[in-house]
Parts: C-alpha cells; sequence; structure tokens
C-alpha cells in the first residue's frame, strides 16, 4: 500500500509515453501528452497525504485539531492543472494548423513529406 | 528509422524510465507519512496571515510571484492559439445554420447556465476561505457560458459573448496582477509582498489581505482565457472554411 | 477505510489511463478522457485535496475533451475535399 500511489504514477507516465511513442495521429499524441500530465499530479498530491489528516482547509476547522495534508504541493497541482489545460489548446492549434498547411496529421506521413 | 526499429528503441527505453521510476518510488517517503516540514511552515504562515484556505495562501501569498509565472505562460498560450487560429487569407467565414435543439435539452441548458454561472463567480469570491479560487472558478465560469451553444445555438452564444471585451479583459486581469505587485513595491514592502491591506478577521470575505484581489485577477484572467480559448476553437469548428480547391 | 478508497481510486485512474492510450480514435480518446478527469477528481478529492479535485473536474472531464473534440472535427473536415475518405 505504502508505495502504490507512486507506482501508479509511474505507471500512468509510462503508458502516456508509450502512447505518444507510437501514435498515429497528432490530435491523439496531445491527448497522451494530457495522461503523462495527469501522471505528475497523482504523484504530487501523493506525498502530500497525510494518514488521519483532512484538506487544509480551515473555514470549518479549528487549526491545530487535526493533522492536514501539504497544501504546497496541492497549490502546485492546482495551478498547472489550468494552465496545462491552456497549453494543450496551444498543441491543439498547432495540430489544426499542421492539417491545414500539409493535409495530414499522421506523424510519420509529415515525416516524408519533408523529405 | 523503420517503425520497427523505433519501436524497439521505445521498449528499451520505456523499460529502463519504468525501471529507474520503480525503483526511486521504493526511495521515497511513506505513502500518508507525518514529516511534511513545508506544509507545516505553509500551515503556519497562511494562519497568521488570516487566510482560512491554506492553498490560497501559497498560490496568492507565499508562492505569488511563482503564480505570476503560471499566469504569464496562460497568457502566451492563448495568445498563442488566437494567432495560430485567425482567419487566414484564403479562408472565408460561412455563416452556420440555426440549430434545431431538442426541447428538453434546451429547457435543461437554459435553466442550468445561471446556476453554474453563479456557482463559478461563488468559487471565485470565496478563493480565500473554502476550496476554490480563481484558477477553478474561472473555469467553471466560463465553460457554463457555453450552455448557451448546447441550449440555443452559436449565434446565441456569439450575442452573449462579445469576443473584444473578453480579449480586453485578459489583458486587463493580467496587468491588473502587476499593477497589485507594483503596488506593494510603491508602498515600499516588496513586489506581491503581502503587507498592503489589513489582514482583517479571519474566515470573513474581506480576510487575508491581498490574497482576494489577485485571487480576483487570476479569477477574471482564467474565465478570459478560457471563453478566447474556446471561442477560436468554435471558429474553426464551426464557421471558418477554406476556398475550395485551396 | 479511506486507504481503500485511495486504492479504488488509483485503479480506476489507472485503468482509465490505460484506455484513453489505447483507443487510437480521437473522438472516442476524448471521451475516455473526460472519465478519467472525473477519476482523477475523485482521487485528489480523496487524497485530501478538494482544491486540486474541482480544478480537475472543471478541466479534465469539460474543458480538454471539448478542446480535443472541436480540432477533431475542424481537422476532419479536411479529408472530404481531397478525396481520400470522410463524408460527401
Amino acid at each position: 500500500m505504502h508505495v502504490l500511489p507512486y507506482l501508479t504514477a509511474a505507471y500512468v507516465f509510462v503508458v502516456g509515453c508509450y502512447g505518444l511513442a507510437t501514435s498515429r495521429n497528432l490530435i491523439h499524441a496531445v491527448g497522451c501528452l494530457a495522461v503523462c500530465q495527469s501522471a505528475t499530479y497523482v504523484l504530487l498530491l501523493a506525498v502530500g497525504y497525510r494518514d488521519g489528516g483532512t484538506a487544509p482547509v480551515f473555514s470549518d476547522l479549528r487549526p491545530g485539531s487535526r493533522p492536514v495534508a501539504d497544501p504546497v504541493v496541492q497549490a502546485l497541482t492546482l495551478t498547472d492543472i489550468v494552465v496545462g489545460a491552456t497549453v494543450t489548446a496551444l498543441l491543439l492549434a498547432l495540430v489544426v494548423q499542421i492539417s491545414k498547411r500539409h493535409g495530414t496529421v499522421d506523424p510519420d506521413e509529415l515525416r516524408e513529406l519533408r523529405g | 528509422m523503420n517503425p520497427r526499429a523505433r519501436l524497439w528503441l521505445v521498449a528499451i527505453g520505456g523499460a529502463g524510465l519504468a525501471a529507474l521510476l520503480a525503483a526511486a518510488c521504493l526511495r521515497l517517503p511513506r505513502f500518508g507519512g507525518g514529516h511534511h516540514p513545508y506544509g507545516d511552515r505553509a500551515v503556519r504562515a497562511a494562519l497568521s496571515r488570516h487566510t482560512a484556505n491554506t492553498i490560497a495562501s501559497v498560490n496568492f501569498d507565499q508562492r505569488a510571484f511563482d503564480t505570476m509565472g503560471e499566469m504569464a505562460i496562460l497568457f502566451a498560450a492563448v495568445l498563442g492559439c488566437v494567432v495560430l487560429l485567425r482567419q487566414a487569407r484564403d479562408e472565408h467565414r460561412g455563416r452556420p445554420r440555426p440549430a434545431e435543439v431538442a426541447a428538453p435539452v434546451r429547457r435543461y441548458a437554459l435553466a442550468v447556465l445561471p446556476v453554474a454561472l453563479v456557482t463559478g463567480l461563488y468559487v471565485v469570491a470565496h478563493g480565500q476561505l473554502s476550496p476554490g479560487g480563481g484558477f477553478q472558478g474561472g473555469v467553471v465560469a466560463a465553460t457554463a457560458l457555453h450552455l448557451m451553444y448546447l441550449g440555443a445555438d452559436y449565434a446565441a452564444l456569439e450575442r452573449v459573448r462579445p469576443l473584444e471585451a473578453f480579449e480586453a479583459g485578459d489583458a486587463l486581469a493580467a496587468s491588473a496582477y502587476l499593477v497589485l505587485g507594483l503596488a506593494g513595491v510603491l508602498a515600499g514592502t516588496g513586489f506581491l509582498a503581502n503587507a498592503l491591506l489589513p489582514y482583517g478577521t479571519f474566515n470573513t470575505l474581506s480576510s487575508a489581505g491581498t490574497v482576494p484581489l489577485l485571487n480576483a485577477a487570476i479569477g477574471m484572467e482564467v474565465a478570459c482565457a478560457v471563453v478566447v480559448l474556446l471561442a477560436r476553437f468554435l471558429d474553426q469548428a464551426v464557421e471558418i472554411e477554406e476556398e475550395s480547391g485551396k | 477505510m479511506a486507504e481503500a478508497v485511495v486504492v479504488v481510486a488509483l485503479l480506476l485512474v489507472a485503468g482509465a489511463a490505460t484506455a484513453a492510450v489505447v483507443n487510437r480514435d480521437p473522438v472516442r480518446q476524448a471521451l475516455v478522457l473526460s472519465v478519467l478527469g472525473t477519476a482523477l477528481a475523485v482521487l485528489f478529492t480523496v487524497d485530501q485535496a478538494p482544491d486540486v479535485g474541482l480544478s480537475q473536474l472543471a478541466v479534465g472531464s469539460a474543458l480538454t475533451p471539448l478542446l480535443i473534440m472541436l480540432a477533431v472535427r475542424k481537422v476532419k473536415r479536411r479529408p472530404a475535399e481531397t478525396g481520400e475518405d470522410g463524408e460527401e
């Protein structure tokens, strides 16, 4: 149990990498990159987890009454989820542009076009 | 390189990476362990500044400068999308036909839209108190607006979404964050230092000094950014067509 | 008890991630990604991070799949013109 969350994060990352490397469609590759990204969130939040703890929000919790999870990793993850989505959008915009210019989104065909 | 050799290379590299990651996982601190030196200090700092939501305190107070960097990435990504997805010279705009929407879908979407929009704004406004904040609330509010596309049609969405206003709002929110940071410099405390405003009463809307202001700036930035992004993609998918024959 | 929920959520995430990679058709992948986003939101919430769960729910289950669908729709329109395949 004590390493399962970390191993899950590693597994998700490797699976995403495998998808990226074998993808025949750039849109699918962007989706795989999103999978890789989510692996980092799983890892960070697993590091912050605390046995018997709760969320580090004190609006309905007396400070010091219970252990709380690490807020630093949560803040890092939180910003990256939203910023990561806009970066995904930028990649998709690049794919749309590639398909307009070259008429294909298959990376192998694109390599042949380059010659 | 032929595909077969490439697959082998991926397999070898992937196996090595997996082995290294697994070895690293076994040496990490135990899952659920109690040793969080940074977390404990962050919680103490947040409480000393009357911020009930520690995560908001980390994002908009203790690591406000880092959040400015994140915001810059977000702004740059949106700018890149706007440039990449603009209407090219060899494209023209086709008017999308008014769509027929099934009555239950229409009723449901139009009923949920205001609720979702208010929820998004609520989540932004209570960022320093309860789980939530500018990043989440901004996305919720912006996607809520697009229920208009589901419930009515594209033309209706365009009417409730003046794109220029949202593009200006995006830039305005980004500069508001900067100006709030510079205000600290002018007041002699430091860039983005949370020392401008009184910390207020713990667990009220006006607590935590500049955190709610920075939070609101980020909320506006994210909401505008998401609306602009979706508008560009919808434009490409629905309206803009290439000249046939190219 | 809390740990059992975390384990179930972790397995759900691992399964959804595998499915998202194995589905080669981008449209189906977008649907699976939204399932993955929801599974991640559940995992984050039981991982003592409701803030992050909320963020993931909004972005992962709605925004990213929507963007992928729109990109697919734009890209799919092309082959019809060049006469490869697709709808006429």
